[in-house]
């Protein structure tokens, strides 16, 4: 059988789809997809969905139209098992699915880890849509949660648990919050901030046991001998990329599947974007695996137009959002390896943006209510640019003039 | 339904319906509408959702707020003065019939 297999239904899968498409590819595309929805918008799971105010309808990346005017197939609750490489088959639980080009989008999945009690009614992750229905459907009878894991989705989950009037406490292995992606400056304006919104921060602990009773969690016991009732437990400490499709293939190693910057594997007729691919990122200079809705797209319209025949490597400046309380947090670039950081804005207001410089360039922008820093870096930090210290910590002088 | 008429680059036109208090981004991404990109789904993070709204519409819808506003500052094609986040656009029965052009890329 001809044409394009994708297995995976998320931001990749779909940017796959779109940009074979509009490269040119005139085969059949199916995605394969092990959730029963069309690829959807999935911050929204942790903040507006779980609060009840963004509709499920809104959620669809792209309409079903838009599936219908460019003869893309999904195959719903399909789960993807071997790869057959001789006669170019994807067995899954939907039935055997030929191919002459596979795209592999399969994301990650939640880590976990081997704790007593981990497999506690209550003590739940959260990655997909049908993750965000049964954790909302568990709230009518919960009071307080315990968030283990202070990254990106441990802190919405724990903003908009705040707002439902929980009493919330997040447990942070490292010294600070997202100590993997930001600086100290922006990690302590964020713990400032849910202090004040309630939340209980615990850095530099991990957990010893979740404790239960008839099977159902009731607190989380720590290194240090602290206990924290919770009848709900959001494990929030990272994700793991899902090889096991590329792996007997050999193209994929404990990093992910690995790819260059056309989202192309060693095999021709095997491709992969998203986050669960592993390969040299162009802006940073170096292999990454990227977790963001950002790569997915832009790594996925590289693949696409690559399964065209058509080169189009992947050149974008990393970028990501969260959004938590009422702080627009965004990033762009990339904060390692910077050998200065430089607040532009007024903390205190609320209202800044923390630039990452290496010499006298900027490598990356955090930024705190000041979504015009962020989009201007997306434009800037790929480009050739010379600035000072002084020069960006100036509010008089116009950034917009670098670019 | 209110109907929102979508002029691409190109020069094709698409004419869809969305229920009203739906925006305007919601009505290209649920109707296969090509060229609005709406990357961060509407949450005014990413920009890529920049429209041009005709004339006729530009007063009848609210004014630009401030994050948006700092957003349209960087979008990638041209800033104008009717350049809006279609995301910021929500339909209602008088704004039926409201015409937007979309740029040639959204970044």
């Amino acid at each position: 059988m001809e044409g394009l297999a994708i297995v995976g239904g998320s931001y990749a899968a779909l940017n796959i789809a779109a940009s074979a498409r509009q490269h040119g590819y005139s085969e059949s595309i199916t995605i394969l997809t092990d959730e029963n929805e069309l690829p959807y918008h999935r911050p929204p799971l942790s903040k507006g969905f779980l609060l009840g105010a963004t509709d499920r309808e809104t959620l669809p990346l792209r309409g079903e139209a838009f599936y219908r005017d460019n003869a893309i197939e999904v195959v719903f609750g399909a789960r993807a098992g071997t790869i057959d490489r001789a006669a170019l088959r994807v067995e899954t639980t939907k039935g055997s699915f030929g191919f002459s080009k596979l795209a592999i989008a399969t994301g990650t999945r939640a880590r976990l880890v081997p704790i007593p009690g981990v497999e506690l009614d209550g003590v739940v992750t959260l990655r997909s849509l049908a993750d965000a229905d049964a954790i909302r459907a568990r709230l009518p009878s919960v009071r307080s949660v315990v968030i283990v894991g202070g990254g990106f989705i441990g802190l919405e989950m724990a903003a908009s648990m705040a707002k439902y009037g929980f009493d919330v406490t997040v447990l942070e292995g490292l010294d600070r919050v997202l100590a993997r992606v930001t600086g100290p400056t922006m990690s302590q304006f964020i713990q400032r901030e849910f202090l004040e919104h309630g939340v209980k921060l615990v850095c530099d602990t991990t957990v010893d046991a979740f404790e239960g009773a008839n099977g159902t969690v009731q607190g989380v016991c720590t290194r240090n001998g602290d206990r924290h009732a919770a009848d709900l437990v959001v494990l929030a400490i990272g994700a793991q990329p899902n090889i096991e499709l590329a792996e007997p293939l050999g193209l994929a190693d404990p990093q992910g599947v690995i790819v260059d910057l056309c989202g192309r594997t060693s095999n021709p007729a095997v491709f992969a974007a998203g986050d669960c691919a592993y390969g040299m990122n162009a802006f940073a200079g170096s292999a990454l695996r990227l977790e963001s809705v950002q790569n997915a797209t832009d790594q996925g319209k590289a693949a696409g137009a690559a399964i065209a025949g058509i080169e189009v490597p992947n050149g974008a400046v990393p970028w990501f959002w969260s959004d938590q309380f009422d702080l627009k947090l965004q990033m762009v670039g990339l904060c390692e390896g910077a050998d200065r950081q430089v607040v532009r804005g007024s903390v205190d207001s609320r209202k800044f943006s923390v630039f990452y410089m290496k010499n006298d360039h900027i490598v990356a922008i955090d930024s705190v209510n000041c979504a015009g820093d962020n989009i201007l870096g997306r434009k800037l930090l790929g480009k050739p640019h010379s600035v000072t210290a002084e020069q960006v910590a100036d509010p008089g002088f116009n950034l917009r003039s670098l670019v | 339904m209110p109907r929102i008429i979508f002029r691409g680059a190109d020069g094709e036109t698409h004419e869809v319906t969305v229920d009203a208090g739906r925006s305007v981004m919601l009505g290209a991404t649920m109707n296969g509408v090509p060229g609005i990109d709406a990357d961060c789904g509407g949450t005014l993070s990413c920009a890529t959702c920049h429209v041009y709204v005709d004339k006729a519409w530009a007063d009848l819808i609210p004014p630009v707020e401030e994050v948006e506003n700092d957003l349209l500052e960087n979008v990638a094609c041209e800033r104008a003065p009717n350049s809006r986040l279609s995301c910021q656009i929500f339909v209602t029965d008088t704004l039926d019939g409201i015409t937007v052009d979309i740029p040639e890329r959204q970044f």
